[in-house]
């Protein structure tokens, strides 16, 4: 790397001055002249059909403008990948409008009219005939051998049979119904042991368990919970020269574009989207949220531009949730902690429309984090007529590490081994191997784990022998307890593109095709390919956020995979960028390409040397692949259209990441707590918490601290109180605002939490670096519950969040007094 | 208490059971919302009626004097968005729960999507957009916020401001533990309360220094 120094040091992002100010605009806060306003009608039953309408007095209303039903959207065009590959769109998926809600909530239609007054009192003035249809809000309800359906073909997802040789068959909603003999269990508070959906296994489970000093088997509920962003899903449309021009919140703007085409059946050239700024996402608006095109086509069929602003009753219920699992765990460990054996089950729960995977998800992450020496997975999910699933921060992993940790936790104590210990002894080191294995039978890898590290950090940062010999001691009418907990996801992809200009002013213009959801990767990568380039940080101007700006095809920023895939393509950029200022340079002062070297703003070989600036005009003149004339073959053809934009104006850095990697990169964090509680009310007070993270090399520290306290925060607000509540006879949401399901406020955290990374290099990619949002979330969740156990004994929780009446119950009555199995209670 | 007593279930016989959902039902059971909304179009002027509160205004809004149509059920917050073009407040859940869009009513914190605009008539408002001098100097609570990267997607950043700018001017020396309790009714979903919590001091301290 050059001699300008960036990577791993603080900086002040460019777009913060915007948001101190109150300038930054995010998708509310444009005004176009005329502009409508969009209401919506939303469905009052958990699941009916629309038998018929009638709008006739609501269009008859002076401002209304437009009426939108479901019939008039565009069928959802097919997927065809960068491989050529078609992945057929889901008929039966989730879409902006619908004439067979399946949740209570879902839009129906949307009326647009000149203000939100008018919009409101024409829904008021439309007479709905519906046909109220069977619905379940609870997962193992559905299963049971007479369990309703949430559709009227079944409860869960399967595939058409398909030839032999052929693609696989399209999905399809089929019943799976549990015998009646299953059912013995669930009376002790057991998961039923049915047939599931996936099943997969590895190592010699029996000789496990046979050999094994301690078996123990417990099931454990994880919440359904909102995403609650702060910013809901407001969407602001309008056409011009028959493109359309979206304003809305995303966490992927390239990406976003590509949701938006396929929703609106439209070209990728057609789709202007403008995103400079995303109030949260949390993986609810990866690419964008489906409900953005119901402004798109209220603005075609009007004419005029029309806002949607999403309420926060509506944002509760089409912004998703985090989908619960129901797990049981059969774990064997031999005496010195050794974890030789995993039996695991889940079930998990979806909406009525598209499954998360966070089900099967939590086995792998439970087989990463904790090494056991065999495990089986088995692993089912059912639709349920409960708002749509999103994927979550850490989606599936959060899950598997709350069902686990309480079963590590309990093993540790009875086998009296102090629980870092434990967690060190199983912990996965280097290129740790998990399941489910592949098609051969071997097990994949992960590219490096420094877990080991992260507890060693973290045992020393936050005191742990002075904490745990405090821990379990009464004073008064408390007592303290300290918990510890490990946890994994995934942290990287790759293959994505890198484009920026050296301008013949010397000044280097990027282009980033990253969503600006705060947590800074949108600037943070580049910060490669500056410091590569030699250009100070003062001389980087960072385009980003409106993608008529020439924005190269970009990795979706969920499952933290930007900072990994994002790096690797700044350095394949700068990369490309350097070749070409070397040969420039040899070109037009003489020597060997070879011999130069780009730093400090020049290209020079020691004797000989230019300026960035007039090897950009040099470029200019030399043109061809220099100043973008000619593009990489191997690029995605919206880099080539964007870069295509951008040619002549200088030295074109553009690339597609090929660096090799061998392995999966997954990210890793350890999270310590101590809890104080109050015995006679039950009440708990998170005292302290530390955070240390493996993410290979840090790119901006102080964004970093702020992810992985922040992160962890966000899963203490599932240990501490978020959940959803459903009345299950009238299947309605009864936790509809933020006071009903309260994610934690600055008064539930500790005055000052400590954080630490261990900053080690990943060796499989160029710079070292991976993502940290997910594995905080649950190290954050599973510390603090576990502080419990250490206060108060193993027999606490059987399901999260913990509250007060469930301390005082399982005080009360020496044994947890929740039922796992219930949903939304 | 693992007693398996029967569950509720919502199934064919039970939904024909209820009577309520019989036949044919209004569709507007589940508006979208009745709140949130705002008129702002041209038939907005005939809501206006004799003995009801006149509808012209002044709002000191940030220094300035700022006549305004204010309609009679119209929030402080949709005035300053919507009439006044100050987005910098932000409206997080317009009922009074998560404080994006705290302003200042005479120095004192207010949720301006509670507040009924008529209601602050002849107050001195300020908003985000008062905070820095007229030559672009920063505020020392935006300075603080520079200085230490706080904040994430900062949705709720103006209300953390306005929030602690009031608080300020009671406490302008307070302890950590004091002005988490000043900003304790301004929800952050990004969950960023620590490194907000540092900026903020830092504000605080500029402040003094200032």
């Amino acid at each position: 790397m050059g001699s300008t120094r960036l990577v791993g040091e603080n900086y002040t992002t460019p777009d913060l001055l915007a948001k101190v100010t109150g300038r930054a605009k995010y998708a509310e806060d444009f005004r176009v002249d005329g502009m409508l306003f969009a209401k919506l009608l939303l469905s009052p039953f958990p699941h009916a059909r629309v038998l018929s309408v009638d709008t006739t007095a609501a269009e008859a209303m002076p401002g209304v403008r437009g009426i939108l039903r479901a019939g008039e959207l565009p069928a959802p065009a097919d997927t065809v990948t960068d491989l050529g590959e078609t992945i057929r769109a889901n008929p039966m998926g989730e879409r902006a409008l619908t004439d067979e809600p399946v949740y209570a909530g879902e839009p129906v239609l949307a009326v647009a009219a000149i203000d939100e007054e008018t919009a409101a009192a024409a829904i008021e003035a439309i007479r709905i005939e519906w046909e109220p249809l069977p619905f379940v809000v609870d997962p193992l309800e559905s299963l049971r051998p007479d369990g309703p359906n949430p559709r009227e073909q079944g409860n869960s997802w399967g595939r058409a049979p398909s030839e032999a040789g052929g693609p696989p068959g399209e999905l399809v909603v089929q019943s799976i119904k549990w015998a009646s003999a299953d059912w013995g269990e669930v009376d002790e508070g057991r998961l039923p042991e049915g047939d599931h959906q996936t099943d997969w296994s590895y190592g010699d489970l029996e000789a496990g368990f046979r050999d094994a000093a301690l078996v123990l088997d417990e099931t454990f509920s994880t919440p359904n919970n909102q995403h609650h962003c702060l910013e809901t899903r407001t969407a602001l449309a309008y056409w011009q020269n028959g493109k359309l021009f979206m304003h809305t919140g995303t966490q992927s703007a390239v990406q976003t574009v590509a949701s938006i085409s396929r929703w609106m059946n439209l070209d990728l050239a057609d789709v202007v989207l403008i995103t400079e700024y995303t109030g949260g996402g949390f993986g609810s608006k990866a690419t964008g949220a489906v409900s953005c095109m119901i402004p798109a086509m209220l603005a075609r069929k009007t004419n005029q531009a029309v806002m949607m602003r999403i309420t926060r009753e509506e944002e509760q219920m089409i912004g998703g949730l985090r989908p619960a699992v129901h797990g049981r765990i059969k774990a064997g460990f031999a005496r010195d902690g050794r974890l030789l054996a995993v039996d695991m089950m889940t079930v998990g729960e979806s909406a009525a429309y598209e499954a998360q995977g966070d089900a099967g998800t939590s086995g792998r992450i439970v087989s990463l984090v904790y090494q056991p020496a065999a495990m089986r997975m088995r692993s089912t999910t059912v639709l349920t007529n409960t708002p749509p699933r999103r994927a979550q921060s850490q989606p599936g992993g959060f899950q598997g590490i709350m069902l686990m940790e309480p079963v590590v936790w309990k093993a540790a104590r009875e086998l009296g081994i102090d629980q870092v210990a434990m967690r060190r002894l199983n912990a996965p080191v280097g290129k740790a191997q998990f399941g489910p294995p592949s098609g051969n039978g071997t097990l994949p890898h992960v590219t490096s784990s420094f877990l080991v590290e992260c507890l060693d950090r973290g045992a020393e940062l936050f005191d742990w022998p002075t904490r745990v010999a405090r821990s379990g001691q009464r004073n008064g009418s408390t007592v303290r307890g300290a918990g510890v907990a490990v946890s994994s996801f995934v942290a990287g992809s790759v293959g994505f593109d890198g484009l920026f200009l050296i301008t013949p002013e010397g000044r280097m213009i990027v282009k980033s095709g990253i969503g600006n959801l705060g947590n800074e990767n949108v600037f943070d990568v580049h910060r490669v390919a500056a410091e590569m380039m030699g250009v100070p940080w003062d001389k980087v101007d960072i385009h980003w956020g409106d993608t008529a700006n020439h924005l190269p095809w970009t990795c979706v920023s969920g499952g933290s995979q930007t900072t990994h895939a994002m790096t690797r393509a700044a350095h394949a950029a700068a990369t490309d960028a350097i070749a070409k200022a070397k040969e420039i340079a040899a070109r037009t002062l003489g020597g060997n390409a070879a011999a130069y070297r780009v730093a400090d703003e020049r290209v020079s070989d020691g004797a000989r040397s230019m300026t960035l600036a007039q090897v950009a005009q040099q470029a200019i003149r030399l043109g061809g692949r220099f100043d973008g004339h000619e593009l990489p073959e191997n690029i995605n053809r919206v880099t080539t259209t964007a870069a295509t934009a951008l040619a002549g104006q200088g030295l074109m850095g553009v690339a597609r990441d090929t660096y090799p990697r061998d392995g999966t990169t997954f990210g890793f964090a350890a999270g310590f707590a101590e809890v104080e509680v109050d015995l006679e009310t039950g009440r708990y007070k998170v005292l302290d918490f530390t955070a240390v993270g493996d993410s290979g090399t840090i790119i901006h520290p102080r964004n970093y601290g702020g992810q992985l306290l922040g992160r962890s925060v966000l899963g203490m607000g599932h240990a501490l109180a978020q959940k959803t509540v459903y009345d299950q006879h009238y299947g309605l949401s009864l936790a509809n605002r933020f006071y009903q399901n309260r994610p934690p406020t600055i008064l539930d955290i500790p005055r000052n939490m400590q954080w630490d990374a261990v900053n080690l290099p990943d060796p499989e990619t160029p710079v070292g670096a991976k993502g940290i949002g997910e594995p905080p979330v649950a190290a954050g969740a599973m510390a603090i519950l576990n502080a419990l156990s250490a206060a108060l004994g193993d027999e606490i929780y059987r399901r999260a969040p913990v509250t007060l009446d469930t301390v005082l119950m399982a005080l009360e009555h020496g044994r947890p007094m929740q039922e796992p199995l219930t949903a939304h209670i | 208490m693992h007693d398996n007593a029967p569950i509720p279930r919502g199934g064919p016989t039970n939904v024909t059971r209820r009577t309520f959902i019989k036949g044919v039902i209004a569709g507007g059971v589940v508006v979208s919302s009745t709140a949130y909304l705002f008129r702002n179009g041209p038939l907005s002027a005939q809501a206006a009626r004799a003995g009801t509160v006149e509808r012209l205004m002044t709002l000191e809004v940030n220094g300035q004097s700022r006549r305004v149509d204010v309609a009679p059920n119209e929030t402080l917050a949709n005035t300053l968005r919507y009439k006044l073009g100050l987005t910098g407040t932000k409206l997080g859940c317009d009922r009074a729960e998560c404080g994006a869009c705290t302003v200042l009513v005479d120095d004192v914190p207010r949720y301006a999507c509670s507040v009924l605009t008529h209601s602050v008539r002849g107050r001195r408002i300020q908003t985000v957009e008062g905070l820095a001098a007229a030559d672009g100097t920063l505020h020392p609570i935006q300075q603080g916020i520079i200085e230490e990267q706080g904040f994430q997607c900062a949705f709720c950043m103006s209300g953390f401001m306005m929030a602690t700018v009031g608080f300020l001017k009671k406490n302008p020396n307070p302890t950590r533990e004091e002005l988490a309790h000043g900003v304790s009714g301004n929800l952050c979903r990004c969950q960023d309360y620590d490194k907000i919590l540092t900026a903020l001091e830092r504000g605080a301290q500029l402040a003094r220094e200032a």
